[in-house]
C-alpha cells in the first residue's frame, strides 16, 4: 500500500537539521566573510596544504595496501581469537588519538621499545616526529577501517561462487583474476575516498606527531594562526582552504560509498577450499600476527605505562577528567536530540534530510570552531563558553556515523508498524515512546556510544577555545606530554582509554541489555 | 452505514473506483485477483491511501480526510499486527488508549477480551512466545476493546492452516455480532466469503462492484470472477 506517512511529523526533523546546517553553513559564512581580500597564500600555507595532501596520500596508501593481506587472510582463515581480532578492529575508531600517540610513542618514540632493541642490535634509531611519525599514527587508526572495509567486500562475495571456483580447480591466480581483483576494484576505491577524507582533516595527530614547518597540516595551521598569532583573518583564509579540500574529497568519498555503513556480522569467515598452499598460508598468519602486534603492541604499552602512572598524576588530571565526563554526556544527549528527529524525518518522504546531517562529514571541527569564536566574540566570552561549545562541535561531528547507524532501522519500523501505529492513531510522544524508542533501543545506544566514546578523547576545538586553568582530559594530557611529564600523561592517557572505551561499553551495553525481541 | 462516493484512486497505471454503501452490521468480503486493489480499496476506507476524488462518508459524516486513527474503524493486516516488544496486555491496552497509561477501569476491560479469546494466562507474554492462532487471538482482543463500528480484516489469517484459519473467522464473526460491528474482509478464498460473509464485493477490472448476495454472486459467477476462481 502506498501511503501517507500518517505517524511521522517532519517539522522535529526539519528543525534539528536547520541547526545543523546552521552550525556547519553559519560558522563557514562567519569565517568566509572575516577572511580578508586579495590577501593571497603564503609560502608556509602553501606548504602546509602540500604537506597535507602529501601525508593524506602516503596514509591511505600504506593503510589501504598492507590492509588487503590482512582482510584477505581474515576472510578465510578460521582460528583462535580471529571475532575478537575483527571485533577489535573496531576499537581505534572510538580510541582517543592522544591515546594512541602516546602508545605509538611507547613503541617507536625516542625511548621507545623499537629504538632500544635496535640500538642493543647496533642500529640507528628510528625518529617518530615528522611525516614518519603522521603517517605512522594514521595508518594505525586506518588500516583497521581499511581492513573492515575491503574485508566486507570478501564478504559480498556468495560463498557459492568459492564453491564453483574449487569445483572448478581455480588455483590462487585464478581465483585472484576471476573473483578478487573485481571485487577489491570496487572496494578499494570506497576505502581509499575514505580514509584520503579522514586524513586530510587530522589535526590532534598533526598536533603531537607533527608542527615545524614541514609536518604542519591546514588543520595545525589554523590552530597556531589562531592561537599563537591571533590571526583570525589568516585562520578564516585557511579554514576556507580547508573546507574546499575536505568538503571535495568528503564529496568523492560519499559518490562512491555505498549504504553499508559500520560492517557489522564480520565475525563468520566464509567456507573456503583455496588457499591451502604453503605460501599462502604464511602469507595469511604473517599479516594476521604483524597486524595483531601493530595494533596490540601501542595499546599495551599505554596500560602497562599507564597502570605505572597512574599514582603520578597531579590533581588537575582528575578535574580534567570530570570535565570531559559532563562534555561527553552533553555531545550524547545532544546527537539524540539531533539524529533521532533528522532519522525519523528522512525516514519518511524526506530522505534528503540524511544529506543534511551528512554536512558534518564535509566540515572540519576547526573551521567550525574558528566560525563559532567569531560569531560569539562581539557578544560574550568565547573562553568561557568554551566546554559547551566543544560539547555542541562534538555532536555535529558525530551525527553522520549517528545517522548512519540509526536511519536503517527507524526506516524499518516506519515501513513495518506504521500501519498499525496509524490505525491505533499511535502519533507523537505515545508513538516515540511506545513503539520508536523500544525498538531502536540497540542501534541507539550504539549511536550514543560511539558519540560519548569521540567525544570523550576528542582533541580538537577544545584546543582552540580552553583557557589554561582548564582542560577537558585528552587536552590535560596533551599539556602533560608538551611539559614532558610522561609518567603522569601516561597515567592519564590509561584513565582515558578507560573513559572513553567505558563511555561506549556502557551505552552499547544499555542499548542491548534486556532487549526487546 | 457506510458509503463510498464516487471514490477514486490512481496511481501510475494503477486505477480504481468504488460507488457503493454499506449497511450497518453486514458481513463482507472482498474478493478478486491479485492486484486488482482489495487492499487498496480497504486502504482507502482506512485513510492509508490518498484518494484522487470522491469521498468516505459514515453514518453522514465525511470522513475522507480523517487520520486513520480519527476513523470508527479498526483494522487488521496481512502481517505486523503486533508489536513485538510489547507484551500481550499492553498489545491490547493500545487498543484502549494508545499511551498505554490505562485506569483500572481500562484494564479490567484488557483482561475481560484477553478472557473472551481465551488468553488470560497469557497476559504476560511476549508475541514471540506465543503461536501463531495465539497472536491472531491477541489482535482479536485488541479489535474488542477498540470497540470500533468497523472492522476491516486484510487477510490477517492468511499464514494460519485451514482448520485454524476457520476458528479465527468464526471467532471474528461472533465478536463483531457482539460489538454490533460492521464486517469487511479481503480473502483469497471463496469458502472464507461462504463461511462468515452474507455479501461480497468484487473488485475488478478498476472497479469495486457494489455488494452482492456471496452465495448467489459465486453461484453464478461473473466473467472476471469465473476467470479468478477457474
Amino acid at each position: 500500500m502506498a501511503g501517507r506517512p500518517v505517524t511521522i511529523k517532519a517539522w522535529p526533523g526539519a528543525m534539528a537539521a536547520t541547526v545543523v546546517a546552521v552550525i556547519v553553513l553559519g560558522t563557514l559564512l562567519a569565517v568566509a566573510l572575516r577572511a580578508e581580500q586579495g590577501r593571497g597564500l603564503s609560502p608556509s600555507d602553501w606548504a602546509a596544504i602540500r604537506f597535507t595532501v602529501w601525508q593524506a596520500i602516503l596514509s591511505t596508501l600504506f593503510s589501504v595496501a598492507l590492509a588487503i593481506p590482512v582482510a584477505r587472510a581474515l576472510a578465510r582463515r578460521h582460528f583462535f581469537g580471529r571475532r575478537i581480532l575483527v571485533a577489535l578492529l573496531g576499537a581505534p575508531f572510538i580510541l582517543p588519538v592522544v591515546v594512541a600517540v602516546l602508545g605509538l610513542l611507547a613503541v617507536f618514540g625516542r625511548k621507545g621499545v623499537l629504538n632500544g632493541g635496535l640500538a642493543w642490535l647496533g642500529l640507528p634509531e628510528v625518529q617518530i616526529y615528522g611525516l614518519h611519525g603522521v603517517v605512522l599514527a594514521h595508518v594505525f587508526f586506518n588500516l583497521p577501517l581499511a581492513t573492515r572495509l575491503i574485508l566486507q567486500g570478501w564478504q559480498t562475495v556468495p560463498s557459492e561462487r568459492f564453491r564453483l571456483a574449487a569445483q572448478l580447480g581455480f588455483g590462487p591466480r585464478d581465483i585472484w583474476r576471476i573473483i578478487e581483483r573485481p571485487m577489491l576494484a570496487r572496494a578499494v576505491p570506497l576505502a581509499s575516498a575514505v580514509i584520503f577524507a579522514i586524513c586530510l582533516s587530522s589535526f590532534a595527530v598533526a598536533l603531537t606527531l607533527g608542527g615545524g614547518p614541514k609536518a604542519t597540516t591546514v588543520e595545525l595551521a589554523i590552530y597556531q594562526a589562531f592561537r599563537f598569532d591571533f590571526d583570525l583573518g589568516r585562520a578564516a583564509l585557511l579554514s576556507c582552504v580547508q573546507m574546499v579540500l575536505v568538503g571535495s574529497a568528503a564529496f568523492v568519498a560519499l559518490r562512491v560509498s555505498t549504504k553499508e555503513g559500520f560492517g557489522r556480522g564480520l565475525d563468520r569467515p566464509i567456507a573456503r577450499w583455496d588457499g591451502a598452499g604453503l605460501a599462502s598460508i604464511s602469507l595469511d598468519s604473517v599479516s594476521i600476527v604483524m597486524a595483531s602486534l601493530f595494533l596490540l603492541g601501542p595499546l599495551s604499552m599505554v596500560v602497562w605505562d599507564g597502570l605505572a602512572g597512574v599514582l603520578a598524576m597531579p590533581s588537575q588530571v582528575w578535574a580534567a577528567a570530570g570535565i570531559s565526563i559532563l562534555v561527553s554526556l552533553g555531545s550524547t544527549v545532544l546527537l539524540i536530540l539531533l539524529a533521532v528527529p533528522i532519522a525519523v524525518a528522512a525516514a519518511g518522504r524526506h530522505q534528503w534530510f540524511e544529506v543534511v546531517g551528512l554536512l558534518g562529514i564535509a566540515a572540519s571541527p576547526l573551521v567550525i570552531g574558528t566560525g563559532l569564536f567569531l560569531i560569539i566574540y562581539p557578544i560574550a566570552d568565547p573562553f568561557a563558553l568554551a566546554f559547551p561549545v566543544t560539547a555542541l562541535v562534538n555532536a555535529v561531528m558525530a551525527l553522520p556515523f549517528g545517522l548512519r547507524v540509526l536511519v536503517g532501522p527507524v526506516r524499518d519500523v516506519v515501513q513495518s508498524y506504521g500501519p498499525l501505529s496509524a490505525s491505533l492513531g499511535l502519533t507523537g510522544w505515545s508513538w516515540l515512546r511506545v513503539v520508536l524508542v523500544p525498538r531502536i533501543r540497540g542501534p541507539l545506544g550504539f549511536a550514543a556510544g560511539l558519540t560519548a566514546a569521540l567525544s570523550m578523547g576528542d582533541l580538537g576545538v577544545i584546543a582552540l577555545f580552553a583557557d589554561p586553568e582548564h582542560a577537558t582530559l585528552p587536552l590535560q594530557m596533551y599539556r602533560l606530554m608538551g611539559s614532558y611529564q610522561m609518567q603522569a600523561a601516561s597515567g592519564a592517557g590509561l584513565l582515558l582509554l578507560v573513559l572513553s572505551f567505558g563511555a561506549f561499553w556502557i551505552c552499547d551495553k544499555g542499548g542491548r541489555s534486556d532487549a526487546h525481541t | 452505514m457506510l458509503t463510498l462516493e464516487k471514490l477514486r484512486v490512481q496511481q501510475g497505471d494503477f486505477d480504481l473506483s468504488a460507488d457503493f454503501s454499506l449497511q450497518e452490521g453486514a458481513r463482507t468480503a472482498v474478493l478478486g485477483p491479485s492486484g486488482a486493489g482489495k487492499s487498496t480499496l480497504l486502504g482507502m476506507i482506512a485513510g492509508f491511501v490518498q484518494t484522487m476524488s470522491g469521498r468516505v462518508l459514515f453514518r453522514g459524516d465525511d470522513i475522507t480526510h480523517a487520520t486513520p486513527g480519527a476513523r470508527p474503524i479498526a483494522m487488521l493486516f496481512q502481517d505486523n499486527n503486533l508489536f513485538p516488544h510489547l507484551d500481550v496486555t499492553q498489545n491490547v491496552g493500545l487498543g484502549v488508549t494508545p499511551d498505554l497509561r490505562l485506569s483500572a477501569d481500562q484494564k479490567a476491560k484488557v483482561f475481560g477480551a484477553l478472557d473472551r479469546v481465551g488468553l488470560a494466562e497469557f497476559a504476560t507474554r511476549k508475541p514471540a512466545a506465543l503461536s501463531g492462532g495465539q497472536q491472531s487471538r491477541v489482535a482479536l482482543a485488541r479489535i474488542l476493546v477498540q470497540d470500533r463500528p468497523l472492522i476491516l480484516l486484510d487477510e490477517p489469517f492468511a499464514a494460519l492452516g485451514p482448520a485454524l484459519k476457520a476458528e479465527m473467522l468464526d471467532l471474528v464473526s461472533e465478536l463483531a455480532l457482539e460489538n454490533g460491528a460492521t464486517l469487511m474482509m479481503v480473502s483469497h478464498d471463496p469458502a472464507d466469503a461462504r463461511r462468515i460473509t452474507d455479501q461480497t464485493i468484487l473488485v475488478a477490472d478498476g472497479v469495486a462492484h457494489g455488494p452482492q448476495p456471496t452465495a448467489t454472486l459465486l453461484d453464478n459467477p461473473p466473467p472476471a470472477l469465473q476467470a479468478y476462481l477457474g
